[in-house]
């Protein structure tokens, strides 16, 4: 079982925080402050993998943020490679060549990728497409259910998809009825 | 009521202030606007709001005002608001805060609602944050989802089962049916789920189980072999699937979970294993090792065939695969490798012995994780056969090793050259090679475990003493080198100052120069007291080994005669009597000291005082079992007495120049029972003859009478007898007993541990004495005793004992 996953900058900030077992604030705090020291204290082309109390710690670098995760003693350290790196994929696919800038200003959406990921602290999927499915298909459902005028003012891009696939629609719907427009004057002619 | 900026705008403010007061400023406006829009009611930008709060969260500033817009978002029917109060309890609630039981009822309602999201939300906040009552609770309703149509909301309602099961183990038996049946599905998210939860439901802790009865499922799940390796099977022949590919496997994570739950099943199963065996063979021989996917599938199989009951051919297969790891070039894959050689260098110790070479190796690696795990392995690799070149490369690495791996180092090389050294020689020079480079780290013990070393090596004497004086001109502020070298010189100082030695070139030491360097670390502010305290020792041992300089040791000792430290002033006063007073007995009493018999019992006696023994044997091992005294020709030295109220604690040393003995414990007090006094030696069988008897206490009832009488010279049996004449019964009655220092109490067990009301019976305990300095007698007895419930304890101090003749009050 995992037991958190954090994500935080060279300098030390942290990005993204999910913890698997309840723990108190104060330990909580305590655990980011050791990680972040424990892991910008490694030489670069270093082994990914240490031992921190009674548990594994795997972490990863990819480009500005550290991935940093925490797993039981019988897990297996390579697999959570694996499982950091297809969360880079999901959060690739999702944002399109994300960057840690995407991961600050939307981070409730790198939350919800997560949890369709991941979930009580084990592999919830282990297929790319689904997961990503199952996101594109709660974002419209947040969009749909969105009343007022005070909609959410965090674009995501899913929304302009949205548009621009009724865009599309509204085209096709249109050239085809001028198309059968055109067919019957043709006939009719 | 300032307006509320979007979410985006905070992020941005705040990542523009450019000091920490700066953006707690920016902060505190924004957390204060929040608190008001949670105020007013429903407004369309509540969601937006409890983001901005949950980022502020995130900063590590205190957001515990959001829980209970939370609660009310979880409740409220718009799904954008649902989802962001989902994050938020997730984030804010935990199963410690009180809020988090509002949301039961919430997540109860919405793991019925209609749309799939909507339960996915629900379901995922319980397998985050569900406590133990609510996983009570909901546990019917996740039983009842895994059974439902939809793979979405079984998936995630296996993992939800699986929290349920760590929290409360013994709703366990609700979901074996569902899980039995899960594994039928197509679905790999579903089949993921269930293998997920039929590997928590076997590894139930056995306690718990214990405590309800219930049975270990592992055997139910047994059945469930056949179709796991059916699925295997199923994902490594069958050909690319795009959905579930990772670099050219199939699922990889699906496989790795079923080869863990098979290492479950099989584990204790002849017929279980003997069912994996192909599979993991096939397994083992056609993955595909040149992607890290790979080596995790290849991985996690090794450990399934060491764990398994496998056939011999597979378990060679399995270490052969850990072989090429060793070798592969990236340290991930060399790390795990020697994690999971660790692991069986116990069982399968040749097959690692094989590798020992690449594992030596990879002690010179950079990366420090490497580094920790080749040192591991290579202590667990240490035969007789290898002895000599690992030693020589676990030297090598000492002297570059990372400071927080040196005291493993240190001690994991003593261990491995008290096991298996060659010769005396080579173990002398090689503890010694470990003192000068890592003195500091070395154990207490080391001490006098190398002094004990060196005395049973008799031939090797000058040898020694040569090279411990070298050493010590050298480098003085290696703690333990010095009071080895010191302790050396003391006692083979005339072999120093003869010069000739056939092991190394000789050196002409004269005895100012020696006496030069005894000084030295008696004055360096380097050497730490117990330094010193070897060092004066060793300076006033030489008195009698050299010729010319006697008064020039008369003069250093006498100086420590008022030295601050009480010790150093202790010793040097005794010394002075020994010259002024005794100095007839000065050359006895500093005469070579006999072979040492070696107290594995950790006594703390870590300086090497000067201790004499009962007739010892010289080709005493260092293992050898301790033995039992005569009873009386021993006076052992009562040094864990704790309750000796009239003398205070004991000293480390001996007072004065008479030899004093080892404390020799039998076997049965060797557990350190330091409180025992009860009945520590074996009891020596007394008759109770009658015997002039006083009363000592009298008190509630409760009556206490000693009698005594002379058994032999020094040895005197102290009989109390207890009585209780009150009208309630007592229970748990014990006695304590404390004598002065010199003498020595041994209680025998009492006949009863209660007294009943009234006289009907009455308790009697035996004490034997030993007095053989021949000091008053005096007795302090401690009584206590449970009456009615309550505790009762009392002290009473007995200054003559009656029945002693001579005996009288100081």
């Amino acid at each position: 079982m995992m037991r958190f996953l954090l994500l935080f900058s060279r300098q030390g900030k942290l990005r993204l925080q999910k913890w698997f077992t309840p723990i108190t604030e104060r330990e909580k705090k305590k655990i980011i402050r050791d990680m972040t020291t424990l892991v910008l204290a490694r030489q670069p082309r270093s082994c990914n993998f240490l031992q921190w109390k009674d548990l594994k710690i795997i972490y990863k670098r990819y480009a500005s943020l550290y991935f940093c995760l925490a797993v039981e003693n019988q897990e297996n350290e390579l697999l959570a490679l694996e499982v950091i790196h297809r969360y880079v994929e999901l959060l690739d696919k999702y944002f399109g060549n994300v960057c840690e800038l995407d991961i600050i200003f939307n981070f409730e959406k790198a939350y919800f990728i997560l949890d369709e990921f991941l979930m009580g602290g084990e592999i919830q999927e282990t297929s790319k497409q689904m997961v990503n499915r199952s996101i594109e298909a709660s974002d419209m459902l947040q969009e749909v259910r969105c009343t007022g005028t005070n909609a959410h003012p965090d674009l995501n891009h899913t929304r302009s998809i949205v548009i621009s696939h009724v865009v599309f629609i509204c085209l096709f719907a249109g050239v085809g009825i001028l198309k059968r427009l055109g067919f019957w004057c043709f006939t009719k002619q | 009521m300032s307006p509320s900026v979007p979410l985006q705008e905070m992020i941005r403010a705040i990542r523009s202030a450019r000091t920490q007061c700066e953006e707690r400023g920016v902060i505190q406006r924004e957390c204060a606007a929040i608190r008001a829009q949670f105020r007013q009611s429903d407004n369309g930008g509540r969601s937006h709001n409890l983001a901005k709060l949950l980022y502020v969260h995130m900063l590590g500033y205190p957001a515990h005002f959001g829980q209970m817009e939370c609660v009310r978002m979880i409740a409220s029917p718009r799904y954008s608001e649902k989802r962001v109060g989902y994050l938020g309890a997730m984030m804010l609630l935990d199963e410690k805060q009180d809020a988090s039981l509002l949301i039961t009822n919430s997540i109860k309602n919405d793991l019925s609602h209609s749309n799939q999201y909507v339960q996915s939300l629900a379901l995922c906040t319980l397998a985050c944050m569900g406590s133990a009552e609510m996983c009570r609770d909901l546990a019917p309703e996740i039983d009842r989802l895994l059974q439902s149509s939809n793979s979405y909301i079984k998936k995630k309602a296996a993992l939800c089962a699986v929290h349920i099961v760590r929290k409360v183990q013994d709703l366990g038996e609700l979901f074996v049916p569902a899980a039995r049946s899960l594994l039928s599905e197509k679905n790999h998210g579903v089949l993921h789920g269930a293998v997920v939860l039929i590997t928590q439901l076997c590894e139930r802790n056995p306690e718990t189980l214990k405590r309800f009865r219930k049975v270990c499922l592992v055997w139910f799940f047994l059945q469930t072999v056949p179709d796991l390796v059916q699925i295997m099977k199923g994902l490594i022949i069958s050909g690319y699937s795009p959905e579930h590919d990772v670099s050219g496997i199939s699922d990889p994570f699906l496989q790795v979970r079923i080869l863990r739950l098979l290492r479950i099943l099989g584990r204790n199963s002849e017929s279980a294993s003997d069912a994996m065996n192909d599979l993991l063979a096939q397994v083992a021989t056609n993955t595909d090792s040149t992607k890290t996917v790979g080596n995790a599938v290849l991985y996690e199989t090794v450990l399934t065939v060491l764990d398994i009951k496998s056939e011999s051919g597979l378990r060679v297969l399995a270490v052969n695969i850990l072989g090429r790891f060793l070798l592969n070039s990236d340290r991930n894959i060399r790390y795990i490798a020697m994690t999971s050689l660790q692991k069986i260098v116990g069982t399968d110790h040749n097959a690692v012995q094989r590798h020992r070479g690449t594992i030596v190796d990879c002690l010179k690696d950079q990366d420090a994780s490497v580094k920790r795990r080749a040192l591991e392995l290579s202590l667990a690799l240490v035969s007789a056969s290898n002895i000599r070149s690992m030693i020589k490369e676990l030297l090598l690495f000492l002297s570059s090793c990372p400071p927080e791996l040196k005291a493993q180092a240190t001690s994991g090389i003593f261990i491995a050259a008290e096991r298996y050294a060659p010769s005396k020689r080579w173990h002398i020079d090689t503890i010694l090679h470990v003192l000068t480079t890592a003195g500091g780290d070395v154990r207490d013990e080391t001490v006098p475990n190398l002094i004990h070393l060196i005395t049973s090596a008799s031939e090797l004497h000058c040898y020694t003493v040569h090279k411990l004086y070298r050493a010590l001109l050298t480098d003085i502020s290696q703690q333990s080198l010095v009071q080895v070298a010191c302790w050396c010189i003391g006692e083979y100082g005339d072999l120093l100052l003869k010069g000739e030695c056939q092991e190394t070139e000789p050196v002409q030491v004269s005895e100012d120069d020696v006496l030069d360097a005894l000084e030295t670390v008696l004055q360096s502010h380097m050497s730490s007291s117990a330094t010193r305290g070897f060092a004066l020792t060793a300076t006033m041992k030489l008195s009698t080994r050299i010729t010319d300089n006697v008064d020039r040791i008369r003069s250093i000792v006498s100086i420590y005669g008022s030295c601050i430290d009480v010790e150093l002033q202790q010793r040097a006063v005794e010394y002075n009597a020994l010259f002024k007073k005794y100095d007839h007995m000065r050359a006895a009493v500093l005469e070579r000291m006999p072979l040492i018999e070696k107290n594995n019992s950790g006594n703390a006696n870590g300086e090497a005082t000067r201790e004499t023994l009962t007739e010892t044997n010289s080709s005493r091992t260092a293992q050898e079992e301790r033995v039992p005294p005569p009873p009386q020709q021993q006076p052992a030295k009562q040094t864990y007495d704790l309750l000796d109220l009239l003398g205070g604690a004991s000293e480390p040393l001996q007072q004065s120049p008479a030899a004093q003995t080892l404390p020799i414990i039998t076997s049965s007090s060797a557990g350190g029972d330091l409180l025992d006094l009860l009945g520590g030696l074996e009891p020596t069988p007394g008759p109770v003859t009658p015997a002039p008897s006083a009363t000592v206490y009298e008190k509630d009832g409760v009556t206490l009478t000693l009698s005594c009488e002379q058994q032999s010279d020094s040895s005197l049996a102290v009989t109390l007898t207890a009585t209780n004449a009150s009208q309630s019964d007592i229970s748990g009655f014990t006695l304590q007993a404390a004598v002065p220092k010199s003498v020595q109490l041994n209680m025998n067990a009492p006949s009863r541990d209660s007294l009943p009301a009234q006289g009907a019976a009455q308790l009697t305990q035996l004490v034997m004495l030993n007095n053989p300095n021949k000091v008053n007698l005096k007795m302090r007895i401690r009584i206590s005793y449970t009456r009615q419930g309550s505790a009762f304890q009392d002290m009473v101090q007995v200054d003559s004992l009656p029945g002693l003749g001579a005996a009288g009050h100081t």
